[in-house]
C-alpha cells in the first residue's frame, strides 16, 4: 500500500515534470514569509530601552541615545535645532531665532508658543540650553504613529497627562502615551515633516502656498512625486538627509543648478533638493527648445502652473494694523469668509486668503539679504522687502523663479526706524494676542530680543518673497507657451530678456502692415484702372 | 486661335503649388504665432509652422536638384533688356491695351521683371527668412554652434521683417498672374503647363 502511494506519487512527479519540463518544488507548502517592515532591520518594540513608561519627551532621547550614541550630536549641528543660521555670502546672522517675518513676525518672547515647532524639548525662553543632548526631540521627525503632538504653548514638550490649557480656560488637551510612540519611531515621512512645514506662519498652508496637508498624502495632480498611489516621495526622498542634515535652505537656496544630475560618489555634488539633481539639465527628450528655455527659466517656472492646488487656501496679505477691535461688549472678534475661512480677528488684524494661486515670477540668484530687526527703515509708498531677492537678467546666476509674494503691515518703530518684535502669544498680562495693546507687546517683546524700542510705533507696508518649489505638476499640466509668450503673460513684469510675441516690435509691426496694404491698395488700383481702361477699348 | 506652348513642366508645377500652399499655411501660422489673431494657438501653430518650414525645405532640395540637372536655374539670371519696356507696360501699356514687349518662349518663360523679382527674393527674402528660421528652430544650439553672443531679439525681428516681405511679395505676385494675355492665361499655365501666347 506505501508502495503503491510512493510509485504513484513519483509517477505524478514525473508526469509533471513532463508536462512542465520544470523541477518541482512545491511538494511540502513553504510557510509563508514573516511580515516584515522592509524599511528597517530593527523592531522597536524589542528594545527593552524602549519597554517602559516615559512621563516627559527627554526620557524618551536618554533611552534613544543608548544605542544611537551620536544622534543628539548631530541634531545640534542643524537649523533644525540651533534655528540660526550664518549666510557665508551676505555675513547675515539669520535663522529663526533672528529673523523678522510679516506673518507672526518673531519668535522672541513667545518661544512657548513657536518652539512646538523645535526639534527639541523646553526652549521657554531666551535660555535655552542647546548643549543638552536630552533635549533634543528624536520623536518629532521619527514617530510613525501619527499621535505625536507638541501643542503650542509648552515650550516643545508633548503634553503626557490631560491638561487643563490655557489654565482656567476649560479646554482639555489630551495626554499622549510617549512608550507607544517610542517603540513604533520609524523614518520621517510627509507627516513628520509636514506636521511643522505644512503649518508654517500658524496654521494650514499659511506661510508657504506650496506646502500644507494635502501633500501628506496628495494625488498626482497635486505633487506627481509625492503622489500617494504613484511615486510616493516623502520630503527626505529629495531633501536627501546625511547625518541629520537635511539638505535644502530658504536661507541660501540653490537658484541654478548646473552641476547636472547626480551621481554617487562625484565630489562636487551639489544640492540634492534640486530638481536636477535628478532630471539633469536637458531633461526635455522631445522637445530641446525646451531645454534652452530651462537655461533661464527654473523647472518651477513651467512645471508648478499655480500653488495652494489641493484644496487648503494659503494666506495672500496680513494687515495688523486692523487689529485691536473690540465688540460692544469688549470682547475680541473673529470674522470669517463664506467658506469658513478666519479673514479678521481682533488679536491679528485683516488677512486674505487663495487657492490655486499664479506666481509672481523674478529673476533670482539664490541670494537672499534679510531686513533684520537692527536694520534702519525709511518709511515709504513702497513697500519694504522683509527679504530682498538678489538675481538680475545678465548676472549668469539668476533664473526666473515662481515666488508667492506675501504682503502686508505690520508694527515699526518710527522713532528708531526699525522693524520691532512683539510679545504676541502667551497667557500673561503683556501678550498681544491676549490684551490688544501694542505698546506692552512691542516694550516686552523689544526687550526680550535686546534691541531698543522709542515707545512710538506705526503700521510698515512690508513683503515677503517665498520661491514655489513644491507641488510639482505631472508633466501634461505644465504651462503652455503662450502662456508667457503673449502680450500681458505670465512673464509681462520680467525685465532683460527678449520674449517672441511679449516682445513684437512695434515699429517693425507697423512697418511691415503698412508695405503690406501699400500693396494691396497698390494692385486694387491697377486692377481697378485695367477693367476701366479696357472697357474704354 | 492663339499660338500655345508648354512652358511648365510636370516637376515644376507640381513644386510651385505645392510651394505655394506650403507658404501660405506657413504664412498663416506665422502670423498666429506673432499674435496678429489666433487660430491654432501658439503652441500649436509653432508645431505646424515648422513642419511646414522643413516640408519646404524638403521641397526646395528637390527643386535645385531639378533647376541644375535641367538647366532651368538660368531662367533666374538677370537681364536689363527690356526691364524698362516691362515697366513701361505694367505702368502705362496695360491699360491702353498696348501689346506685351516680352515674347515668352520655353528659354524665356520669365519676363525681364519677373527674373528681377524672383531672383530678389531668392537672393534676399527668401535667405534672411530662412537663416533667421533656422537659428530660431535651433536656439538651444546657439551656444554650442558658437553662435553664444546672438541677439534672439534681432534674429526675431529679421524673421518677422522677411515675412512682411514675403507677404507683400505674395500679393503682388498672384496680381500679378492675371496680368497675362487673358487674365486666367497664366494661372491656366500654371495648372497645365500650356502658356497662350499671341
Amino acid at each position: 500500500m506505501k508502495h503503491a502511494l510512493t510509485r504513484a506519487a513519483l509517477l505524478l512527479c514525473s508526469a509533471g515534470w513532463l508536462v512542465t519540463a520544470g523541477p518541482v518544488l512545491a511538494e511540502e507548502p513553504q510557510p509563508e514569509p514573516k511580515p516584515l517592515k522592509l524599511t528597517t532591520t530593527a523592531d522597536h518594540t524589542k528594545f527593552k530601552q524602549l519597554q517602559q513608561a516615559f512621563n516627559s519627551g527627554p526620557e524618551v532621547t536618554k533611552a534613544c541615545l543608548e544605542c544611537h550614541t551620536e544622534a543628539a550630536g548631530q541634531i545640534h549641528r542643524t537649523k533644525h535645532w540651533k534655528w540660526e543660521y550664518l549666510n557665508p555670502e551676505t555675513k547675515q546672522t539669520l535663522g529663526k531665532k533672528t529673523v523678522v517675518n510679516n506673518f507672526c513676525i518673531s519668535i522672541a518672547s513667545n518661544y512657548a508658543s513657536c518652539t512646538s515647532c523645535h526639534v527639541g524639548y523646553g526652549w521657554k525662553d531666551a535660555n535655552f540650553d542647546f548643549k543638552s543632548e536630552e533635549n533634543v526631540d528624536c520623536l518629532a521627525c521619527h514617530d510613525t504613529t501619527g499621535n505625536y503632538k507638541k501643542p503650542p504653548g509648552f515650550a516643545g514638550n508633548p503634553v503626557v497627562k490631560d491638561t487643563e490649557f490655557p489654565p482656567g480656560s476649560g479646554k482639555i488637551i489630551k495626554g499622549i502615551d510617549l512608550t507607544k510612540i517610542a517603540q513604533k519611531v520609524g523614518k520621517s515621512s510627509r507627516d513628520t515633516c509636514g506636521a511643522c512645514h505644512f503649518n508654517g506662519g500658524g496654521g494650514d498652508g499659511v506661510k508657504h502656498g506650496d506646502m500644507d496637508s494635502s501633500l501628506a498624502a496628495p494625488t498626482k495632480d497635486i505633487d506627481v512625486h509625492m503622489d500617494a498611489e504613484g511615486l510616493d516621495f516623502t520630503c527626505g526622498t529629495c531633501h536627501k538627509t546625511s547625518s541629520h542634515d537635511v539638505a535644502g535652505s530658504r536661507y541660501t537656496p540653490t537658484a541654478k543648478d548646473s552641476k547636472g544630475a547626480h551621481v554617487r560618489g562625484k565630489p562636487d555634488n551639489g544640492n540634492p533638493a534640486t530638481c536636477v539633481a535628478c532630471h539633469g539639465n536637458g531633461p526635455h527628450k522631445k522637445e530641446a527648445r525646451l531645454n534652452q528655455h530651462a537655461t533661464k527659466i527654473a523647472c518651477q517656472t513651467c512645471h508648478i502652473p499655480t500653488y495652494a492646488r489641493g484644496g487648503i487656501a494659503t494666506k495672500m496679505t496680513w494687515d495688523w494694523s486692523t487689529a485691536g477691535k473690540r465688540d460692544a461688549e469688549g470682547k475680541h472678534i473673529v470674522k470669517k469668509d463664506a467658506k469658513g475661512r478666519i479673514v479678521y480677528e481682533s488679536r491679528k488684524g485683516d488677512f486674505t486668503l487663495a487657492e490655486n494661486v499664479k506666481p509672481e515670477y523674478a529673476w533670482f540668484n539664490g541670494q537672499v539679504n534679510y531686513t533684520l530687526v537692527t536694520d534702519k527703515i525709511e518709511k515709504s509708498e513702497q513697500r519694504t522687502p522683509i527679504n530682498r531677492m538678489g538675481g538680475s537678467a545678465t548676472d549668469g546666476k539668476s533664473m526666473i523663479w515662481p515666488m508667492k509674494v506675501f504682503r502686508g503691515s505690520q508694527p515699526y518703530d518710527s522713532v528708531n526706524k526699525t522693524l520691532v518684535t512683539p510679545h504676541t502669544a502667551g497667557n500673561d498680562d503683556t501678550g498681544y494676542w491676549k490684551n490688544l495693546d501694542w505698546d506692552k507687546a512691542i516694550t516686552v517683546g523689544m526687550k526680550d530680543s535686546g534691541h531698543p524700542y522709542s515707545g512710538k510705533m506705526e503700521f510698515l507696508k512690508t513683503e515677503m518673497s517665498w520661491p514655489i518649489t513644491h507641488m510639482v505638476a505631472p508633466k501634461e499640466k505644465a504651462l503652455g507657451c503662450a502662456e508667457c509668450h503673449s502680450k500681458d503673460g505670465r512673464l509681462a513684469g520680467i525685465q532683460g530678456i527678449y520674449i517672441p510675441v511679449r516682445d513684437n516690435n512695434r515699429l517693425l509691426d507697423t512697418a511691415g502692415w503698412a508695405i503690406v496694404f501699400l500693396t494691396i491698395l497698390g494692385v486694387l488700383g491697377h486692377g481697378a484702372l485695367r477693367i476701366v481702361t479696357s472697357r474704354k477699348h | 486661335m492663339a499660338e500655345r506652348i508648354y512652358v511648365f513642366k510636370r516637376f515644376e508645377r507640381f513644386w510651385h503649388w505645392s510651394q505655394a500652399g506650403l507658404i501660405m499655411f506657413l504664412m498663416l501660422t506665422a502670423f498666429d504665432i506673432h499674435g496678429t489673431y489666433t487660430i491654432f494657438g501658439f503652441e500649436k501653430a509653432v508645431t505646424y509652422h515648422t513642419i511646414a518650414a522643413w516640408s519646404l525645405i524638403g521641397l526646395w532640395v528637390f527643386a535645385i536638384f531639378w533647376h541644375f540637372t535641367t538647366g532651368e536655374w538660368k531662367q533666374y539670371i538677370p537681364t536689363t533688356e527690356k526691364v524698362l519696356a516691362m515697366a513701361n507696360y505694367y505702368l502705362f501699356g496695360i491699360f491702353k491695351n498696348a501689346p506685351h514687349p516680352f515674347k515668352l518662349t520655353q528659354l524665356r518663360k520669365h519676363n525681364p521683371l519677373q527674373r528681377l523679382a524672383y531672383l530678389a527674393i531668392l537672393i534676399c527674402v527668401g535667405p534672411l527668412i530662412w537663416v533667421t528660421g533656422v537659428l530660431y528652430l535651433f536656439y538651444d544650439k546657439w551656444t554650442a554652434w558658437g553662435f553664444g553672443n546672438l541677439s534672439l531679439e534681432w534674429v526675431a525681428n529679421g524673421h518677422i521683417a522677411g515675412a512682411f516681405m514675403m507677404l507683400a511679395f505674395l500679393i503682388a505676385h498672384v496680381y500679378l498672374t492675371t496680368a497675362g494675355h487673358t487674365p486666367t492665361a497664366h494661372i491656366k499655365a500654371m495648372i497645365t503647363g500650356w502658356e497662350e501666347v499671341d
